[in-house]
């Protein structure tokens, strides 16, 4: 409507449009509340000026009013507090078989890698109509991934993966800011969402790429770094088969169960010794400092990659923990 | 200030006159010559803070960073938070006049430590020159909030000066605190019982429970950062084994109370002045007392509710939601009571109505927008855009800094036994709330539309707003400069106000203004309720 002068964000995604309907019943309601406030002011203002009224008349106070302010407001926020959290824990929870990209952030640029092989700088490309989940990281400090007309922000942590998912509704190119301040160049840390008809998304994917895909790296330097001379395809190995154990619950040596998602791959490349899986000793050196956020990224593909069968419940190849599942039970 | 007194104290010794030379103020240990010597101080790092605002503002007059270098912005909206916040809103009603007046109001001759206040001012004036020196040999660019591993292994410039400086001027806002504390509970005058005290002292008390609690967090905080940065311990940065996200847990327990150090005397100094100029009993007294201390409690609940997208649960979210919805209750309350105050009483259009008036406006205005930002949904859009730099400016510029104004009017009769140029003060008090009406509600829409704030340069699409925001902030300015120059004018020029100007309840009325040095000729005995103005005279003697 006015190009140099936005008052409402475009809404690209469906969490704009839930986003938005909330936003207008909090304009609603505050605005009322507001605008009653300012009348209520303004009246007694004019209404009890000095020179139209004689004496002051003294009221105390009212302990049936004060209960009504206190209780009304507390009610209405309720319904702020539910419906924000609704969308908030939607927001949070990405679904399953969402298409998924990697992000690594680093002062002052975004670094986007598909599943396919393909990498970008600082330009996202997404089909429409599919969910997409973004798992991040930072190579430095702390950034922070912000689309408005996605309506969605998430701060990207180092030392972590945090993620993000959305479904956008309409094609077309928007803003990537960095939110969270990253010094000189915060300001620079700009990009795009290029959001495509799936046909152009198509054709878009078959003009890059090349290095193959994401997992095949991870394949490879799996290999480079010796880690299949332990991690075997069968029983014998020193380590855990990782055929499988994505996304399964792992049993500990000490006892506690997690789950084998990003972080706990990525924590046990990095600080192996921090979360033994049971039956096995801590002989595993660290990788801290010998693979960087995008080869560690490849790796998590490649392990995520390892479909294999398993048997399901808990995840463990030595039949030396018999009781394993119904430890887990018990937890 | 000695000389612009001299007519005046022709006729009885006050706490002006009693003694003169440099020594006889910088070693007072009279709460309210501290109390002035606290007022040049803060006022001073106000214009340095408003200074940095202003070029801040200049350089988001056009898209491109072109003014100042990409780094020197950073500085400059770094050095603008820190000394805004920690050397004038932190200091601002406590020091200045919850010094002056808190024991005054409870008809005490002195605070219960008064060389531990002398003690608080000069750890203040250290803190802040250590501030100016940081700022003077090249600044820091941290932001305000000093987050990791940013400010401990990534930054070239004085982060561990900015934060030792910061670190002491703590101890000094923990003292006044204290002394507070103490002061209140044990030198109130015959009859002050607690529910006859004046709103001001219940919110000043509920200030100081969280200095004396809060402040050590930040104090620790720092000391970490501090730590991190020169002997690489690792307790922040993931590099080094820590984690990024304690840090703003830490931060934010102190800085989120921090909100409400800023806030809550603010709304004790409009629970003076409302009554005064309606003439009548505040409404709900009982409600409103609570309400301060409702707020220092639940505020301690609600530090997380800056991290809904730092990669926090979601389950801790919804708590922190939750607790954020509750501790807005008692601020609407407030809200409430001093509007129906004003029903049925005799309204006076003084200055420090205005301000007051103003106060209310702009503090519903931030409260509000508060609301979206408490909502877990809406807050991941609008955090870390120009709605929360909108909001947090509404609660802290508009409400506390037309409260701070608004008891600077009231108590300057007091203060200095001279009245300002009324009419001056109209034109200012207005002056001021259409300056920070344009200057920031721009804001919102430049946050809700998507700018991120902390930005050197963005895209063209939101240059309109940016471009009103500015001029607002010339008319602010404008704004914040009248008050100084006729303050100034008043001291020497301005007509003797008399004991009570404003026909206004409280004890700090029934002494002379100024006061004398030990304020009462004799310990007063209350015998009647707070903010009986159905017992004093129904008008207000001086009608600007």
């Amino acid at each position: 409507m006015f190009p140099n002068f936005p008052i409402w964000p475009v809404r690209a995604a469906v969490s704009a449009s839930n986003l938005d309907a909330l936003f207008i019943f909090l304009l609603l309601v505050t605005g009322t509340v507001t605008i009653m406030i300012f009348i209520l002011v303004t009246v007694f203002a004019l209404r009890y000026r000095h020179d139209l009224v004689d004496k002051a008349t003294p009221i105390l106070g009212s302990t049936a009013l004060e209960t009504t302010w206190s209780l009304v407001p507390f009610g209405i926020f309720l319904i702020f507090f539910v419906w924000g959290a609704v969308l908030y824990f939607q927001e949070r929870t990405p679904p399953r078989n969402a298409m998924e990209i990697y992000v690594v952030a680093k002062q002052w640029m975004w670094k986007l890698q598909h599943v396919d092989g393909q990498r970008e700088i600082n330009e996202l490309h997404v089909p429409v109509d599919r969910d997409v989940k973004l798992i991040m990281t930072s190579q430095d400090v702390i950034h922070s991934f912000f689309v408005p007309a996605f309506r969605l922000k998430q701060d990207v942590l180092p030392g972590r993966y945090t993620t993000l998912w959305f479904h956008a509704i309409r094609p077309g190119t928007y803003h990537l800011f960095c939110a969270e301040y990253c010094g000189t160049q915060h300001s620079g840390m700009i990009g795009s969402i290029v959001v495509m008809n799936p046909v152009d998304y198509e054709a878009w994917l078959s003009g890059g790429g090349g290095e193959g895909s994401l997992a095949s790296t991870g394949q490879k330097l799996f290999q480079q770094l010796g880690c299949g001379s332990c991690h075997r395809s069968d029983t014998q190995g020193r380590g855990p088969n990782l055929v499988g154990v994505f996304g399964k619950p792992v049993l500990l040596e000490d006892g506690r169960t997690v789950t084998a998602d990003e972080n706990y791959v990525r924590e046990s490349i990095l600080n192996p010794g921090a979360k033994i899986a049971a039956g096995f000793k801590n002989i595993m050196p660290s990788f801290q400092g010998v693979v960087n956020e995008e080869q560690l990224l490849s790796l998590v593909a490649y392990i995520k990659s390892l479909q294999g069968s398993q048997p399901s419940g808990l995840v463990s190849n030595r039949p030396a923990v018999p009781n394993a599942p119904a430890q887990s039970k018990a937890k | 200030m000695a000389s612009a007194t001299t007519t005046i104290t022709a006729e009885r010794e006050n706490y002006l006159n009693a003694s003169y030379g440099f020594r006889s103020w910088l070693l007072t240990t009279d709460h309210k010559r501290i109390a002035l010597l606290y007022l040049i101080s803060i006022t001073f790092f106000f214009f340095i803070g408003g200074f940095f605002a202003l070029l801040i503002r200049l350089e988001l007059l056009t898209p491109q960073g072109d003014l100042v270098q990409a780094d020197t912005y950073n500085k400059l909206f770094s050095m603008h938070g820190q000394v805004m916040i920690f050397f004038f809103l932190i200091p601002a009603v406590p020091a200045v006049l919850g010094n002056f007046l808190v024991p005054m109001m409870i008809g005490a001759k002195d605070l219960a430590f008064p060389r531990i206040n002398l003690l608080s001012w000069y750890l203040f004036i250290i803190g802040g020159g250590l501030m100016l020196y940081t700022i003077l040999v090249g600044g820091v660019d941290t932001g305000w909030t000093f987050y990791v591993p940013l400010s401990t292994a990534f930054l070239g410039t004085h982060v561990v000066l900015a934060a030792v400086s910061i670190f002491i001027a703590g101890f000094s806002s923990i003292l006044t605190g204290l002394n507070f504390i103490v002061t209140i509970h044990r030198m109130r005058a015959p009859g002050m019982t607690w529910g006859r005290m004046p709103l001001f002292l219940w919110s000043n008390y509920a200030t100081a429970i969280i200095q004396v609690l809060g402040t050590p967090v930040l104090a620790i905080s720092l000391s970490l950062v501090g730590l991190e940065r020169m002997f690489h311990l690792g307790v922040f940065n993931p590099q080094l084994g820590g984690d990024p996200l304690l840090f703003q847990h830490l931060f934010w327990f102190y800085s989120h109370p921090a909100v409400y150090i800023m806030i809550l005397p603010g709304m004790g100094v409009v629970s003076e002045i409302i009554p005064c100029f309606s003439r009548k009993r505040v409404f709900g007294y009982e409600f409103v007392a609570l309400a301060s201390i409702g707020i220092a409690v639940l505020g301690f609940l609600v530090w997380a509710h800056h991290m809904f997208v730092a990669g926090m649960s979601v389950y801790a979210g919804m708590i922190f939601s939750f607790f954020s919805y509750l501790v807005a209750i008692p601020s609407a309350i407030k809200v409430f009571n001093w509007t129906a105050t004003m029903y049925k009483g005799k309204i006076y259009y003084s200055t420090p109505m205005l301000y007051a008036m103003g106060f209310i406006g702009l503090f519903t205005m931030g409260g509000m927008t508060g609301l979206f930002l408490a909502s877990l949904g809406v807050d991941v859009h609008v955090t870390d855009t120009y709605f929360v730099v909108a909001h947090f400016h509404y609660i802290m510029v508009g409400g506390m800094v037309m409260a701070y104004l608004a008891g600077m009017h009231f108590w300057w009769p007091k203060i200095t036994g001279r009245m300002y140029p009324e009419a001056w003060g109209k034109l200012a008090a207005m002056t001021i709330f259409i300056g920070f009406n344009l200057t920031f509600f721009p804001q919102f829409i430049l946050g809700w539309t998507g700018m991120p704030r902390r930005y050197h340069a963005y895209p063209p699409e939101f240059q309109v707003l940016n471009v009103l925001s500015t001029a607002g902030s010339t008319v602010l300015a404008v704004g914040y400069l009248l008050p100084m120059v006729y303050f100034l004018w008043a001291l020497r020029y301005g007509k003797e106000a008399g004991d009570n100007p404003w026909g206004a309840a409280g004890l700090e009325w029934k002494t002379a203004s100024p006061p004398p040095t030990y304020n009462f000729e004799e310990t007063p005995v209350v015998t009647w309720e707070a903010y009986n103005y159905d017992e004093l005279p129904k008008e207000v003697p001086v009608v600007g």
